[in-house]
């Protein structure tokens, strides 16, 4: 909590670009607020088990250790998920060997479609640091509940797409909450974010 | 003049460079279509172009028509409250002396019903149509999945 007051106090005074950045804080705060007011479970409380994209079974408690950045979408998404995938591959690529101390996860909201084979083939596009999640939509659920995100199927005439929550979710090394990059936050505002969290872990 | 230089630029769009290449319609200025690439063609793809509108009179983009895709549309994406949701656009507006962009993100075409995979390198035509200043078609460039603009030299931002 002190840090992030140093940090909002020391941007006020350091110009249009650290203006930015506090301004960039700020949004995000209250972004958290709209839908539900609660934020995410620590990482160590959360318990759902799913799949990635390699056929390995997951659970949240092995994430412990390195900080992590997890976002829901899924691949017949034509818009928001490939832009996301590419924004973080793009963020993995500044980062550069730092982000190998992070887990990376895309958790798909339509497991119907998206099996862990599809997921590899799908990612295998983007960042490999970048680690598919898959499995029933009982877990899935689960999954999207303790991040206290949100997703629906919108039905279309032969087909369907699906709503969901577009923020990168972000945890510290030790499964504390750590933040959210919003859809289209500035990489000058995104980078810092990670950049912080992977300071405080090394 | 219009069909012959629509005609022009489609036999010559073997090369993606001509995406950035900017096609007049009227007081319309269309330029830097472009899509990615998909995995099969089960998957809806995405279109996105910037429409510059140097006139005196509002127009609106209110459809959008092509080979490669059974039903194409347009789509809006739009994020309320942290969730994104891709609600159709029955028209796009494309207000007198100002410049639209359909962009990740934002105003999109969506070609459902691919009918043929997307690979990355090639081209393929999009008729768009205005409510004021009729049709055109443009090439769109079939850019790499990771893509996130036309990645044309003078782009803008």
């Amino acid at each position: 909590m002190r840090r992030r007051t140093l940090l909002v106090i020391g941007a006020s005074g350091v110009g249009a670009l650290a203006f930015t950045l506090g301004l960039g804080w700020w949004q995000n705060r209250d972004s958290l607020q709209p839908g539900s007011a609660l934020l995410p479970l620590p990482i160590g409380k959360m318990s759902f088990t799913l799949t990635n994209h390699r056929g390995v079974t997951v659970t949240p408690s092995e994430w412990i250790g390195r900080p992590t950045m997890v976002f829901f979408g899924f691949t017949w998404c034509p818009d928001v998920c490939p832009t996301t995938l590419s924004d973080i591959s793009l963020w993995l690529q500044d980062l550069g060997p730092d982000a190998d101390r992070m887990n990376i996860f895309l958790v798909s909201v339509d497991p119907e479609r998206d099996t862990p084979q599809v997921l590899a083939d799908y990612l295998s596009n983007f960042d490999p640091r970048i680690t598919g999640l898959t499995g029933s939509l009982a877990e899935i659920k689960r999954a999207v509940e303790v991040f206290r995100a949100t997703f629906e199927k919108v039905p279309r005439e032969d087909d369907y797409t699906i709503d969901h929550t577009a923020g990168v979710f972000l945890f510290r090394a030790d499964g504390r909450f750590g933040g959210i990059i919003d859809y289209h936050e500035d990489r000058r505002v995104a980078l810092p974010k990670i950049q912080r969290l992977l300071k405080a872990a090394s | 003049m219009k069909y012959l230089l629509t005609a022009l630029l489609l036999s010559l769009s073997a090369t993606p460079v001509l995406a950035c290449e900017t096609v007049q319609l009227g007081s319309l200025e269309i330029s830097e279509a472009w899509s990615r690439a998909s995995i099969g063609m089960a998957r809806p793809g995405a279109f996105y172009v910037t429409i510059r509108n140097i006139g005196a009179t509002d127009d609106a983009l209110a459809g959008i028509a092509t080979p490669v895709s059974g039903k194409p549309m347009l789509h809006e994406t739009v994020v309320k409250d942290g969730v994104a949701s891709m609600p159709h656009a029955p028209a796009i507006p494309v207000p007198a002396d100002s410049t639209v962009q359909l962009e990740p993100g934002g105003y999109h075409g969506m070609l459902m019903g691919l009918t043929q995979v997307l690979k990355e390198g090639e081209t393929f035509p999009v008729t768009l149509t205005f409510r004021d200043a009729g049709d055109v078609t443009v090439p769109v460039a079939i850019r790499g999945m990771g893509a996130k603009d036309a990645g044309c030299v003078d782009k803008k931002d």
